[in-house]
């Protein structure tokens, strides 16, 4: 009997014939979303070689269930039919790992049977390879090719696509190796597989790689068999690596097939296409020509006059902007009329871009053209001056609002969209009045259409036309890219079209911008002038899509892509002579790019030396001064999470752990706040108490493969690292106790902590393995009655420690208690010591809020340095809310850390000196209801509300960008531009 | 603290006159019932039946879209209802089931009142059921002989929903079950407020229900079992999880749901265990003691009674429940579901239901721990289950999560496959009178 097995996954088809173990017919092709006509296709191939002949089929894949159901044939689950397979050709296999378009699979034949999906917030996968290589500018092929050739690994967030590119956008820009970043990729990918994947089970024994990706990928099979220590018998890539589930559909066809003629099948699908779903579908962008015409005709008033430049004599002005995929240059003359311009990926290298487009401006200036002035803003700003000897740099967000307000005296708000990033300014009485920035879990943008677009096999440009003309656009959600892409796998399964898929895009991309990152509910709270500008508005569709969604017309001006060179440009006119590179050093312009570690302190940043011809050099990737070689001259500002992170790490031991009993403190979750009340009791139980230490990406890794929830919170699963460590080293026990309430201050409705903080023991003693190598405490505490407390420590400590007495705990819970006390009003007096330092030497104080374990060095990335760096005092948000009265929220005031961050709110309020940054983190919960509180309350008062989200991100970018804006927006307030 | 306590508006006396009093969705049989309660004593309450795409996208405009997808629903569920002019929003209130504690949950009601104000509808009075901070409303008052009508709706609620899963996937002739339980539901939403507070009239009615199913003609061709826990509203709320119920039958698959009284039970023992493992609020660990006693009495009592009639499978003991986790995790754990939900997951496999769906919305914070956190160590203790984490949010499409699913189903099948081979064919315990 001959077997069909067809398996159509997000991106491919994948077709294998076969009569008993003779394989007749093998295909592997992508589809581009045509799903239908593809596999109709490969059936018709299948019809050249077998002809009338009945054929058992059944379909697999995530994009064939919807054909499988439409045309009435059996249907295999793509992981079911995956062990089939196994269990057929490789028997003796005890670990899958399969990677498709989309998904990421892994499944454990040792012992029961255990099959795993990624859940939906996991994108590192075939997908992801290839929307890093666009990022990159190569084929994936090429990335392949340069991944063998990497001399280091950066840490690249794994979790999902947003996340990484967030973190390897800096790096090229800071000019580090592609060859390093390609092969960083790769370990993102097998860092994501194993943390979000495995989740705890061991990958061991032979593994066997299946799947598009891997079977293609080189770089990317080393990297797994490095990571997972596998030997070349161990690390199975088989030939059929990318048929195996159709090859596992076949199998399962000879079990539950239906015999027919290819012939009839291939009927059978065409005529299935009539059942297309209409529910979830939008309104179409463009209801007929007239509208069309009206919009267009309207946008084209919105112009920016150019000169010609071989016609021009006298003074020029340029600006650059370097973004984080483009790279816009603006060449000024005298009265503001643009004399050339130019807009282009920056391909992963903006110093060459920059170093050609100055070239050829000189060429086309010759003598009569006299650059007096420039200024860079973006990404790239401080490489990009630092290479050409720009005159000024400043901050994307005082560009733009220059260029705009030239187009629109009356703008009361910005809406930027560009290729990476969202960025929103209101503007009251000719003054940046608030920011917001996309979140980087959520930056629905122009690269991301971009990917789109070329996955689907179109040109952006030609994508965005099709979308004009979609009768009916599919309505995708506002999530993040990973959502979007499963909704589009879906819409493409229900049998849209391209067109309604690119119209549904950009409706999606404006909803995510209006609803996510500005959280307006009605146009009214916009404004009544609003540009709206980026790269990305040259997209008529996405503009369209804006004024639909808004209800009323905007304005786009012709350069919406070049704004911020435009805006730069116009600042720079008031330099007099510029500093910028001659042609002639052009000529010997060298630039070369080496990646260092930085020994300056414990935290090691990556570090990516930048040299230039003349001898001066750039470092970037460091979180401090320290890192960029620059000597302090005088003492550093007060930093309330330096204080704080000296304070718990240098506890002082006062019984020398007499009791001969090592017990382990992991540094992490609630353990930042009550660490002096932990240690002080055990210390003056006489235990040795050990803790686990600052934070660092090692540590995370060292625990990452038993975290059961991906898409908990960083500060959470950093934990497992904690544990980790603190086993290694040997402790005879681990504490970590439950806690349903914290300290309560008095301050609000109630005490808790949030369920993760509470009860994350719960989670460890169920999926760390290794603590059932030493005793695990964990007991259910009340840490505001000493006598309670005292009693449950010792109901918990009697059970492994026979030798303790009631009157012993009794005494060091008092002890502990002092210390907390102590802590507390250390942290509180240094706050006002902070406060008052900073009044006196006239600095900015800056409440850098969030929850204790925020001043981790890994956590908080070191933030808090870079604070002070641009010249802030940094206090914590425990250490100045006692000096307000407690806050009246609109929610429901009952967590112990967020009354705090109300009141620190409420004194950032109540004094013109002080701002109040928000570290979030994410995926917190709780924090989607606290954010909007602080952000009321600060903008209630006529302060700027800055929010910070961070997670496995390492680079500082994207902080710099928001702090220096806030800088900027704070200056310009106060008349100091 | 009480200074700074928000102002709300209350519903007063006057109200209760001609005001309609909006209900959201989540379990339509136990929330039609207790809509007939509540007309009964005069009030004109009104279960909402407004879903689809406008509500998700009523309630990502004005509530922020890192809330859960239930927040998410049930507030863009009543906006969207005021905005479509079908009530006269002057004349009209909102009462909302929320349950208390550390959970961003117990903050549902603010942001509810939230979101009416930024879409204009800030004169709307909000009645809040909580086990936390019951507001004052002086025209709706939780009497005992009210709270008491409420509890036996729940208990019918329950049941139907028992019966209908049971029956449903084998009866002969389709819809007879649903049929069924619309028909009873009418029934006994009268009897709710005539026939009096007592327990036997209630008994007597659960085994009427019981009768009433048995006489639906069924196959029974052995199905596979589908427990499904999870968070409260999207594990019933067809809304929530996609209509998940329905996926399940037309998949061949028999559903089996815990009762909504067992998240009433756990409520109750998570007041008690403030006491028990803290030292806190005595007076509430008294009182919670006394409700949990009486109303797992009153479970155990229609537990006996399914039982000696042994057609259909009755629910499990709150206490046996318990015992189970034990093992696993301490009762402390009280934020959101808590340990109820791995309890859940426990309890159906040890009445044989190995094939788990634990539903969660998208980032919940206790389903980290309770639920994604507490799957490696049942199934290490218990290699026969077989269960898979689907997280449900306003992004999220079907297709990924029907495709997990099937996964699950298709190992389900293998499963039921190779004990069928082992054993031969047993009668399904339930299935023996017909």
């Amino acid at each position: 009997m001959l077997l069909l097995g067809i398996d159509i996954g997000s991106t491919t088809a994948k077709a294998v014939l076969r009569r008993g173990d003779e394989v007749l017919y093998q295909k592997y092709e992508r589809h581009f979303s045509c799903v239908r006509e593809k596999t109709v296709e490969l059936l018709n191939e299948v019809y050249a070689i077998v002809g009338n002949e009945p054929v058992l089929t059944a379909i697999s894949g995530s994009a064939g269930l919807g054909l499988a159901q439409a045309a009435g044939l059996p249907f295999v689950q793509e992981v079911f039919a995956t062990a089939e397979v196994v269990k057929v050709k490789e028997p003796d296999t005890s670990c899958v790992i399969e990677l498709g378009g989309e998904d990421a699979k892994i499944i454990f034949f040792d012992g029961s049977i255990d099959e795993r999906m990624n859940g939906s917030c996991a994108g590192g996968t075939g997908a992801f390879i290839d929307q890093m290589a666009t990022l990159l500018n190569i084929s994936v092929d090429e990335l392949d090719e340069l991944s063998l050739d990497a001399e280091r690994i950066y840490p690249i967030a794994s979790r999902c696509g947003v996340f990484a590119k967030t973190d390897i956008q800096p790096l090229l820009n800071q000019g580090a190796r592609k060859a390093d970043v390609a092969a960083s990729i790769y370990q993102a990918v097998v860092n994501q597989t194993i943390a979000g994947l495995a989740q705890g089970r061991k990958i061991k024994g032979k593994v066997l790689f299946l799947g598009g990706p891997l079977f293609y990928c080189v770089g990317l099979r080393e990297r797994f068999k490095q990571t997972l220590k596998l030997s070349d018998e161990n690390a199975v890539f088989p030939e059929y690596g990318r048929y195996a589930v159709a090859y596992g559909a076949s199998i399962y066809a000879e079990k539950s097939g239906k015999s027919e003629a290819v012939g009839e099948l291939v009927e059978r699908i065409i005529n299935s296409r009539q059942k297309i779903v209409t529910a979830n579908l939008l309104e179409p962008l463009f209801t007929d020509e007239e509208s069309y015409r009206e919009f267009t005709n309207r946008h084209a008033k919105a112009t920016a006059p150019n000169s010609d430049i071989s016609e021009y004599i006298g003074k020029a002005y340029l600006g650059i902007d370097c973004g984080s995929t483009t790279t816009k240059l603006v060449l000024l003359s005298e009265d503001d009329s643009i004399l050339y311009s130019f807009y282009a990926s920056n391909e992963g290298n903006p110093v060459e871009i920059v170093r050609g487009q100055l070239n050829k401006i000189y060429e086309l200036c010759g003598d009569k053209i006299v650059i007096s002035g420039s200024a860079v803003t973006g990404y790239g700003e401080e490489l990009i001056r630092h290479a050409f000897s720009v005159d000024y740099g400043l901050v994307e967000t005082i560009a733009h609002y220059t260029a705009a307000k030239h187009f629109e005296p009356q703008v009361d708000f910005i809406l930027d969209i560009g290729g990476q990033d969202i960025k929103c300014f209101k503007i009251k009485n000719g003054a940046i009045d608030s920011i917001m920035l996309n979140e980087a879990c959520s930056s629905g943008c122009g690269s991301f259409l971009e990917t789109f677009a070329k996955a689907m096999g179109h040109t952006i440009e030609d994508f965005a036309k099709k979308g004009l003309n979609a009768k009916a656009p599919v309505n995708l959600g506002s999530r993040c890219t990973v959502f979007m892409n499963s909704s589009v796998k879906q819409s493409q399964k229900d049998g849209a079209c391209v067109e309604d898929i690119s119209a549904g895009l950009s409706i999606s991309v404006v909803k995510n911008a209006i609803y996510k990152v500005i959280r307006a509910s009605s146009a009214k709270e916009l404004g009544e002038n609003i540009v709206v500008q980026g790269g990305t508005f040259y997209n008529d569709a996405v503009l369209r899509a804006f004024e639909r969604e808004l209800g009323y017309n905007v304005i786009r001006p012709s350069i919406a892509g070049l704004m911020g060179a435009y805006g730069a440009a116009l600042y720079s006119k008031k330099c007099v002579s510029s500093s910028i590179i001659s042609a002639d050093a052009l000529e010997s312009f060298i630039h070369t790019a080496r990646s260092a570690v930085c020994q300056g302190c414990t935290n090691h940043c990556h570090l990516t030396v930048n040299k230039f011809g003349d001898g001066k050099q750039f470092i970037s990737g460091n979180q401090c001064e320290k890192g960029a070689g620059i000597k302090l001259d005088s003492e550093p500002l007060p930093n309330l999470h330096a204080f704080k992170r000296d304070y718990l790490l240098n506890l002082p031991k006062n019984q020398n752990g007499k009791r001969g009993i090592r017990i382990g403190l992991p540094l992490a979750l609630g353990m930042y706040e009550l660490l002096p009340l932990w240690h002080g009791i055990f210390d003056a139980l006489g235990f040795d108490v050990e803790l686990s230490g600052m934070s660092s990406r090692r540590l995370y890794e060292k625990g990452q493969f038993s975290i059961p929830s991906d898409t908990a919170c960083y500060p959470a699963k950093i934990m497992h690292g904690h544990i980790a460590s603190l086993i290694k080293s040997g402790v005879d026990a681990v504490f970590y106790p439950c806690l349903t309430y914290n300290i309560d201050e008095k301050a609000s409705d109630n005490h808790y902590n949030c369920p993760v903080v509470a009860y994350y023991s719960e989670l460890l003693n169920g999926n760390v393995e290794e603590l059932s190598k030493c005793k695990f405490l964990y007991p259910y505490l009340n840490v505001n009655n000493s006598r309670q407390l005292a009693k449950e420590m010792y109901d918990c400590l009697k059970e492994h420690f026979a030798d303790i007495t009631y009157k012993e705990v009794k005494q060091a819970v008092k002890k502990g208690m002092n210390d907390y006390n102590s802590y507390m009003s250390a942290v509180r007096k240094e706050g006002e010591r902070a406060l008052k330092f900073a009044r006196e030497n006239s600095k900015r104080i800056m409440i850098l809020a969030g929850r204790p374990y925020h001043i981790d060095a890994e956590i908080g990335h070191g933030i808090d340095k870079l604070a002070t760096s641009l010249g802030f005092v940094v206090v914590s948000e425990d250490s100045v809310c006692h000096l307000s009265e407690s806050q009246r929220v609109r929610v429901l005031n009952q967590w112990t850390y967020h009354a705090r961050l109300y009141r620190a709110a409420r004194f950032a309020s109540e004094n013109k000196d002080v701002q109040l940054v928000q570290l979030v983190s994410f995926g917190c919960g709780v924090d989607a209801i606290t954010t909007d509180e602080v952000r009321e309350i600060l903008e209630s008062n006529g302060k700027y509300y800055t929010q910070i989200k961070i997670d496995e991100i390492t680079n500082l970018g994207a902080v710099k960008i928001r702090l220096r804006s806030l800088i900027g927006a704070l200056d310009e307030r106060e008349g100091l531009l | 603290m009480s200074d700074k306590k928000l102002p709300y508006i209350q519903f007063t006396k006057e109200m209760k006159k001609d005001y309609t009093i909006l209900m959201p969705t989540m379990l339509s049989r136990h929330f039609k019932l207790i809509e007939r309660v509540l007309r009964n004593r005069g009030y004109n309450a009104h279960l909402l039946d407004n879903v689809g795409p406008e509500v998700i996208e009523t309630g990502l405009k004005y509530v922020h879209n890192d809330t859960c997808y239930p927040a998410i629903l049930v507030i863009g569920q009543f906006i969207s209802a005021l905005q479509s002019g079908r009530y006269d929003v002057n004349k009209t209130a909102l009462v909302y089931f929320q349950t208390g504690g550390g959970c961003r949950a117990s903050n549902y009601i603010f942001l509810l009142r939230k979101a009416l104000e930024r879409a204009g509808f800030s004169n709307i009075p909000v009645i809040s059921l909580s086990f936390s901070g019951i507001e004052k409303h002086p025209g709706l008052k939780f009497g005992v002989s009210l709270i008491r009508r409420l509890f036996n709706a729940i208990i019918y609620g329950d049941m139907l929903l028992t019966l209908v899963n049971q029956c449903k996937p084998y009866e002969i002739n389709k819809g007879d079950s649903e049929r069924l339980a619309e028909e009873l539901t009418e029934k006994l939403a009268d009897g709710l407020e005539t026939e009096g507070l007592s327990f036997k009239k209630v008994k007597k009615n659960c085994q009427m229900m019981l009768d009433r199913f048995a006489e639906i003609p069924v196959n029974k061709t052995p199905k596979i079992r589908v427990g499904v826990v999870g968070e409260i509203y999207v594990k019933y709320s067809p809304l929530g999880n996609n209509n998940l119920e329905q996926f399940l039958v037309d998949e061949g698959a028999e559903v089996v749901m815990p009762g909504l009284i067992d998240f009433f039970l756990y409520s109750f023992v998570s007041m008690i265990t403030d006491y028990t493992l803290y030292g806190m609020k005595w007076l509430n660990h008294a009182i919670a003691k006394v409700a949990y006693k009486y109303i797992s009495s009153q479970q155990n009592k229609i537990i006996e009674l399914m039982r000696n009639d042994g057609r259909f499978e009755a629910a499990t003991p709150i206490s046996h429940t318990i015992s189970l986790i034990e093992e696993y995790m301490g009762i402390g754990t009280k934020m959101g579901e808590g340990w109820l939900l791995p309890a859940e997951m426990l309890e159906l496999n040890d009445k044989g239901v190995h094939n788990i769906i634990c539903t969660q919305p998208f980032g919940c914070l206790p389903n980290h721990i309770c639920g994604k956190g507490m799957m490696k160590p049942l199934k290490d203790r218990n290699p026969e289950m077989n269960i898979v984490a689907i997280d449900y949010d306003a992004g999220a499409t079907k297709v990924n999560q029907e495709n997990r699913i099937k996964l699950m189903l298709a190992n389900a099948r293998e499963n039921l496959e190779a004990q069928n081979n082992k054993q031969p064919l047993k009668e399904r315990e339930f299935a023996k009178t017909t």
